[in-house]
């Protein structure tokens, strides 16, 4: 059988990683905010396809940065 | 519309909700619970139920089909009214208003948040309601030049003569905003505006039963369809899907409610109906039109209580108040009327004609004709530029200017008095160049600094300064131009009220004196793309006729002297000029946000001046200070006691005593500061220059922001004090090569040239073999071209070793302070490759580039290739070869200028409510984040030196 390529394996493709529910909320907690004020991702996005995410949860992606090396980002899951 | 009007129309629904509160009083016992409805919604609730009161009895079973909606509202109405008005009839109504008016006593704010806006059409009533007057005669005034009452310049309408008082509000004049008023139309007049609307609703509905042409069973399918499409594609998907079911309805022909058969009706442009050959009336058509029920309307896109069809044929015409349309009196004492008022004069005397006679019982031909009459008239009334009708003209020929154009266009309200508000207090000129004034001044001429004035409040400290002012007038510098009453009077100073001001002035009094030295103003370019764009300058009053800048700050403006023109704007009040100051007065702004480095810096002499002074200048201890004093310094203990003294030295004495500095130099040599002492390398571009280098950054981090500019500033004065006295210019002879390095140049070109035939030769006998994905012909270019720019390369490079170092364009292209080697190279060995779209030039005749030269001809100078030098000249091809690149550059620049400048506009639009919060998070207006730490590093770059934070320095500097 052919070898399905995988978006996420990818070297251009930043690394993705769920966030646990207590990791979540020490975020919401440190910028003060809801999860409504974070930057969004779609469920379907090709680069979580792997992680079993559902609407709500929080994806951290690391970055590589011109300026700063290494960024964090994080992306709450939203449906449609 | 304004406030009052508003209010109008709320007095008049309360009058006509309190018959209906009567009639109702038995249904006032439901449930409260419209608290937070907002105004408009209440309003418009109340005039539907106010139409509904006067809706004549063959409306009733549409009216009672709509019932249960209506009810709902109903309570809305008699609820507010009841909180609004105490002396309400109703027992129920009272109860509820005690309790209210508790918790209003308890809040001493009333908030009210706007929840939705309802755009509707004036109904008759509304327009009864709102207006003050109603207006049955043509005539303005009076044989005594008094407004005729029932005229339309009623003073029940507002007041625009002085002396006069309002009489419906009693206010004087300024005071009244002016008050509607209304005509009674002789007979219905459909409204221009709406033609489009009363068309389509007139095609859709059953001429007979008044219903949609759609099955009953079918309309709510329609209504969830329209639902759906909105809450996918908004509002603008709604109205796309009610034109695309109107669409379809024109074919029908046979009502799916009575079975009437329908007839094909058409619009004869601009207001005329017609239903198969037979014409129909606006009264026809206006009955057809009450006669569609509310809920058929939401079809059409008319939100059924607040807008109905039938108001778009209008029967009353309200009649804005005079304050919007006043009179002039011209210096004959003619009275010269507004556009408006002319037309409507003409359409209150057409009126009264049609009313005399159709109660005369005057023929219906005579009628008709006035009717078509008052139809053109009201039609252009609002718009008098609708294609079919002839504009209506003053007697000189000048089309009026009515309603719609007043609002329409560039020069109509919203583009020309909304949009683009202008300023007093300002001016602008061509700006010239002056760098013997400090960086943070602006040169102003004294023309303009007697008109601009500064206000200056009296009180007892200042009473005799500020009057000597006054003494001077307004026509000798310094002077004054006004003084202000403490009640806001402004009296102008002559030389008749010079005595009389001077008598009247007293503490509380404002002096408007004229610009004096030190005063603050903001000095702008446009486009302004930045904030460095609007900085805050000291004014210096100048002779001449220009706005004055030292070169150093063109950068920020990007202005140069070839015809810029810039606007200056004086800081009226103590706020204004506090913000100013500190937000934005020029050493504020020295530090670029966007790359954390000086981004004013020296400019063309200033570098050349200091790179002199600094590489290898010795001059007497005596021309040093003469040099040094020149420059604004006064304390010379920091120069050698020595009778030569060096370039150095010299600049050193500029730089305070503690401070430490590396950098390299253009060339990248050593640049070091000891103590205060320049001990190794020289000044140029890299250290001085705006944008480059981290001279100018350092000494701003250590000594801050006003030493620097002061510091800048003298260093400037320093360079070009320096050129001053030892002269610098340019002269053709400073192109001139040895004689052996011209034949090394020569030899260079002559075997590229001879490469480049060799290349062709071999490429014709097939000997040369393609680079990969390339063709033959394309490798062949490829190879033309690196043969020719290495030939170009070497004579540069032959140019830069034998030309002489000490020629002043070597200075400046090594100082960096204008031009480059390549641009020397050009002058004096060779002009090289003229390129486009980085081939070389190809196209122009069939198969050749120019008519001098044979078909196919693929030879150096035959494609673009200028082995002559600028000194010598060109030949013909040559300087056609030039040409072309130029205009093709022109043009190029010329065209991407507005795209580059209007793709920033966007960047810049898009970008402007972003902020950092105290977390270090980027969000938006709304609170959401868009970059967890600013610039993914969380760096400040205005408080960085390039981007970065040199840790190192810091170590250095601390330890």
């Amino acid at each position: 059988m052919k070898k399905k390529f995988k978006v996420d394996k990818h070297f251009l493709i930043p690394k993705h990683s769920k966030l646990s529910e207590a990791q979540k909320e020490k975020l919401l907690e440190k910028y003060h905010i809801s999860a409504k004020e974070l930057p969004r991702m779609l469920k379907t996005d090709a680069a979580i396809a792997a992680l079993n995410v559902k609407p709500g949860d929080v994806i951290k992606i690391i970055r590589t940065s011109e300026t700063a090396g290494e960024a964090l980002f994080y992306r709450v899951i939203v449906d449609v | 519309m304004s406030l009052s009007h508003w209010e109008y129309i709320r007095n008049c629904n309360w009058k006509i909700n309190i018959e209906k509160m009567a009639e109702k009083k038995d249904k006032a016992e439901e449930t409260v619970k419209a608290e937070e409805k907002t105004e408009e919604v209440e309003v418009a609730a109340e005039e539907k139920i106010a139409e509904e009161t006067t809706e004549t009895a063959e409306e009733k079973p549409a009216q009672e089909l709509k019932l249960p909606d209506v009810e709902s509202k109903e309570e809305e109405t008699t609820e507010t009214k009841a909180e609004e008005k105490t002396e309400s009839s109703s027992e129920d109504a009272e109860e509820k208003t005690a309790k209210k008016n508790e918790i209003i006593e308890q809040e001493t704010h009333v908030y009210k948040q706007v929840k939705s806006i309802v755009f509707s059409v004036l109904s008759p009533k509304i327009i009864k309601g709102m207006a003050s007057a109603k207006v049955v005669t043509p005539e303005l005034y009076d044989k005594e030049g008094y407004p005729v009452d029932g005229g339309l310049m009623d003073i029940m309408l507002g007041v625009i003569d002085p002396g006069l008082r309002c009489k419906t509000c009693g206010s004087k004049l300024k005071e009244c905003i002016g008050h509607f008023g209304y005509i009674e139309l002789a007979r219905p007049i459909i409204h221009v505006k709406f033609v489009n609307i009363v068309l389509m609703t007139l095609k859709s509905t059953c001429r007979d039963c008044g219903r949609i042409l759609i099955p009953k069973n079918k309309i709510n399918n329609f209504k969830e369809v329209l639902d759906a499409v909105e809450k996918e594609k908004g509002i603008e998907g709604r109205r796309a899907k009610i034109k695309e079911i109107i669409t379809s309805l024109k074919t029908i022909n046979k009502c799916p409610h009575c079975k009437a058969r329908q007839k094909k009706i058409t619009l004869d442009k601009p207001t005329t109906f017609i239903e198969e050959d037979k014409r129909l009336s606006p009264i026809e058509i206006r009955t057809r039109l009450e006669k569609v029920p509310d809920e058929d309307t939401a079809l059409f896109g008319l939100a059924a209580p607040y807008v109905r069809p039938e108001w778009m044929v209008l029967t009353l015409l309200p009649i804005p108040p005079v304050t919007m349309r006043p009179s002039i009196t011209l210096e004959s004492g003619e009275r010269s009327e507004d556009d408006l008022t002319h037309k409507l004069g003409d359409i209150v005397r057409i009126n009264q004609r049609l009313f005399e006679n159709i109660n005369a019982g005057a023929p219906e031909i005579i009628v008709e004709d006035l009717w078509d009459l008052l139809q053109y008239h009201v039609s252009t009334y609002f718009d008098n530029a609708i294609a079919q009708l002839p504009p209506a003209r003053h007697r000189s020929g000048q089309p009026l200017k009515t309603l719609t154009e007043r609002i329409k266009s560039k020069e109509g309200r919203i583009r020309h008095n909304l949009a683009g508000k202008r300023t007093n207090f300002c001016a602008r000129t061509v700006i010239s160049p002056d760098p013997m004034l400090e960086l943070n001044e602006v040169g102003v001429p004294d023309v303009i600094a007697m008109k601009l004035s500064v206000p200056e409040k009296v009180n007892t400290w200042n009473m005799e300064y500020l009057k000597k002012f006054i003494e001077k007038g307004p026509k000798k510098y310094p002077g004054a131009n006004y003084i202000i009453r403490p009640d806001g009077k402004k009296k102008k100073i002559t030389d008749e009220t010079k005595e009389a001001s001077l008598e009247e002035l007293q503490p509380g009094y404002t002096v408007e004196r004229h610009l004096m030295d030190g005063d603050l103003a903001i000095f702008n370019r446009q486009p302004s793309l930045h904030r460095m764009s609007m900085m805050c300058h000291r004014i210096k009053v100048l002779p001449g006729k220009t706005l004055r800048l030292n070169p150093a700050v063109c950068h920020p403006y990007n202005a140069d002297f070839d015809g810029d023109e810039m606007n200056l704007h004086i800081p009226q009040t103590e706020e204004a000029r506090a913000e100013a100051e500190i937000l934005m007065e020029v050493q504020t702004q020295l530090i670029s946000v966007r790359y954390g480095l000086s981004i004013i810096g020296c400019v063309q002499d200033a570098i050349s001046g200091n790179y002199l002074l600094t590489k290898n200048m010795t001059l007497s201890r005596n021309s040093a200070i003469d040099l040094l004093a020149s420059v604004g310094l006064d304390n010379f203990s920091k120069l050698p006691k020595k009778e030569m003294v060096d370039g150095k030295e010299i600049f050193s004495v500029l730089i305070p005593e503690d401070f430490n500095f590396t950098g390299k130099t253009r060339e990248d040599e050593e640049v070091t500061i000891k103590s205060g002492k320049l001990v190794e390398g020289y000044m140029d571009r890299a250290n001085l220059g705006e944008g480059s280098g981290l001279l100018l950054r350092n000494i701003h981090k250590k000594y801050g922001k006003h030493f620097t500019i002061d510091m800048l500033g003298k260093i400037f004065r320093l360079g070009i004090e320096v050129l001053l006295r030892t002269g610098f210019t340019c002269a053709v002879s400073d192109t001139d090569l040895p004689e052996n390095a011209s034949l090394k140049v020569q030899e260079t070109l002559d075997n590229a040239k001879k490469e480049v035939d060799n290349l062709i030769r071999m490429h014709k006998d097939n000997k040369l073999e393609s680079f990969p994905g390339k063709t033959l012909e394309e490798s062949l270019e490829l190879r033309i071209l690196e043969v020719l720019n290495n030939a170009r390369n070497e004579t540069g490079e032959i140019v830069a070793n034998f030309a002489d170092k000490n020629t002043h364009t070597m200075i400046m292209a090594k100082s960096g302070a204008r031009g480059n080697l390549l641009n020397l190279a050009q002058m004096a060995a060779c002009v090289g490759q003229q390129a486009m779209r980085g081939k070389r030039i190809e196209k122009g005749f069939e198969g050749r580039t120019l008519s001098a030269f044979k078909k196919h001809d693929l030879s150096s100078e035959a494609r673009g290739f200028i082995s002559e030098k600028f000194k010598t000249g060109l030949s013909p091809t040559d300087f056609f070869f030039g040409a072309m690149t130029g205009r093709d550059s022109l043009m190029d620049t010329a065209l991407r200028t507005p795209k580059s400048g209007y793709l920033y506009r966007r960047l810049a639009n898009a970008m402007q409510d972003l902020k950092v919060e105290s977390d270090g998070s980027v969000r938006d207006a709304s609170n959401k984040i868009i970059q967890f730490e600013y610039g993914e590093d969380g760096i400040d770059v205005s408080k960085s030196e390039r981007g970065f934070i040199n840790v190192k320095r810091i170590i250095k500097s601390v330890g």
